[in-house]
């Protein structure tokens, strides 16, 4: 993916600890951080809290045709995973019999390395999910 | 337009002057009629190292010192730069201009021209995650089927039907018939959509001369005329959407222009919608009104949106299969219900054509734009 070490390094929060945040106004759930509520615009505050670290399976899919990176993972699952507050946010699944990864699975944080930018480049690590 | 495929021989500049000139001449203008250019093009930085992309079509088609402008939408960036020639016009700005669209997506890897459409994604979100643009696609696909009991086999539908149409159509990319066993048969790209279930990497170009109502009849005997136009934002985001199995962009846009236009989707003859995969058309064909939620891809399973059905969706092969150079889609779009609504589609005409609708759709669906566009011949 050849990304520059500060743009990995400035999402360690989110991608380390799965910090989003929460409005103070509506109380909508957002992962990734934003800086403003899209809901509540000025009318809100966003406050950064850790996310919890379970939730179910909205939709998935199994990829065969793996983008560079990720050849030697292939086929592997992607899904849009709702966490128990209700953020969503694009996830991939392992560890999980491929027969387990359906639609409302309950799935549960876990910490992997995500890509290598070759052998030189940074090693990005962050949240995977697994099926419980 | 140029035709659509991988031109080797051609490169991106050559092929913007082809689909130009191609232009001019059709609409019957003189270069110095125009007054302001307008382009669509999503990557040409990542595709082929160039960017100042509306400085280089006015230098190329001899435009210095027209103004000339370059409008990014990912793979709505043709609908967007249409739009926006369509706002100038309408604004009273200027009396004539031109619209083009390009792309030139063969001069790199599959593999970097794949990184470089996911950037119609969310970069740090999804495709850090292992995401692709397919399988985002897959993800909708997914939903669909769950919740509307949708078959890979009406996906596939889809396919078969827009390579039948664009084996008519001497700009198509492919022309080459396919069946449901065919689709069914090629390999996963990302479940549950195959190889054939998505439009290809694609060179091209395409140009539409946009011209003031009333100044229309001094330059050809067969306008048509824009009826309404309208683009919607949503998040970039897949996850973030209210619904997966809806663009809900297209359906701001649909509601806005058939509201404007005073007219109902059942009134609209062809329709160019964005089937960057099957499951986009499945999904455009509800979102825009001419099925219900959920019956899309039963209705192209029945043959309902063939050629001469009950609206003839994607005349010109779509972009499965006359191809997808993502800037030049949206104008190509253009270019296809103009010839529908003049009779000049040949063997894909659709009969007594009236009313053409255009959708052109960025990313996953974070920017739709459609226009309706009318027979302007006879009052």
């Amino acid at each position: 993916m050849n990304q520059a070490l500060p743009l990995i390094w400035r999402r360690n929060l989110e991608r380390y600890q799965l910090k989003g945040c929460v409005c103070n106004s509506c109380g909508t759930a957002y992962f990734p951080l934003r800086k403003i509520c899209p809901k509540c615009r000025s009318r809100g505050k966003l406050e950064q809290v850790i996310m919890p670290h379970g939730g179910k399976i909205v939709s998935y899919s199994c990829i065969h045709a793996a983008p560079s990176g990720f050849e030697v993972e292939a086929p592997y699952f992607v899904a849009i995973i709702e966490l128990d507050n209700g953020a969503r946010f694009l996830s991939q699944i392992v560890d999980s019999p491929n027969e387990k990864v359906k639609d409302g699975a309950r799935v549960k944080l876990v910490f992997r390395k995500i890509c290598e930018d070759g052998a030189e480049g940074a090693i990005a690590y962050g949240f995977k999910f697994k099926v419980v | 337009m140029t035709k659509f495929g991988e031109h080797w021989t051609s490169s991106f500049r050559e092929m913007v002057v082809e689909a130009g000139a191609h232009a001019i001449r059709d609409a019957g203008i003189e270069g110095k009629d125009l007054e302001a250019i307008y382009g669509g093009c999503m990557a040409s930085g990542r595709f082929i190292g160039q960017e100042h992309i509306g400085a280089l079509l006015a230098d190329q088609m001899g435009f210095n010192p027209l103004p000339s402008t370059r409008c990014e939408a990912a793979c709505a960036s043709g609908g967007v730069a249409f739009r926006e020639g369509f706002i100038s016009v309408a604004s009273g700005m200027y009396d004539v201009v031109a619209v083009g669209g390009v792309e030139k997506m063969t001069d790199i890897s599959t593999e970097d021209a794949a990184l470089a459409l996911g950037g119609a994604g969310d970069q740090e979100w999804e495709l850090f995650n292992g995401a692709t643009f397919p399988a985002i696609y897959a993800l909708m696909a997914r939903r669909h089927m769950i919740d509307y009991g949708t078959t890979e086999e009406q996906l596939a539908a889809c396919a078969v039907k827009n390579h039948a149409n664009a084996l008519n159509n001497e700009f198509a990319q492919y022309h080459r018939k396919i069946t449901i066993e065919d689709v069914m048969n090629s390999g996963y790209i990302a479940e549950p959509l195959k190889l054939l279930d998505c439009s290809p990497i694609t060179d091209g170009a395409a140009t539409v001369i946009l011209c003031a109502t009333e100044k229309a009849g001094e330059f050809s005997e067969k306008p048509v005329e824009i009826i309404s136009s309208a683009q919607a934002s949503d998040t970039l985001s897949l996850a973030d959407r209210e619904s997966l199995t809806s663009l809900k962009a297209t359906r701001i846009c649909a509601d806005q222009v058939f509201k404007r236009a005073g007219i109902t989707a059942s009134q609209v003859d062809v329709a160019e919608v964005h089937d960057c995969f099957t499951i986009g058309e499945v999904m455009a064909i509800e979102d825009l009104g001419f099925f219900k939620k959920g019956e899309g891809g039963k209705a192209s399973e029945d043959g309902e949106t063939a050629l001469n059905s009950k609206v003839s969706i994607n005349t010109s092969g779509g972009l499965k299969a006359c191809g997808h150079p993502v800037g030049a889609t949206g104008v190509k779009q253009v270019v296809e219900a103009c010839w529908q609504l003049r009779g000049e589609a040949k063997g894909r005409q659709v009969d007594e054509a009236e009313y053409a609708l255009t959708h052109n759709v960025g990313g996953s669906g974070a920017t739709a734009v459609v226009h309706l566009f009318k027979r302007g011949d006879r009052k």
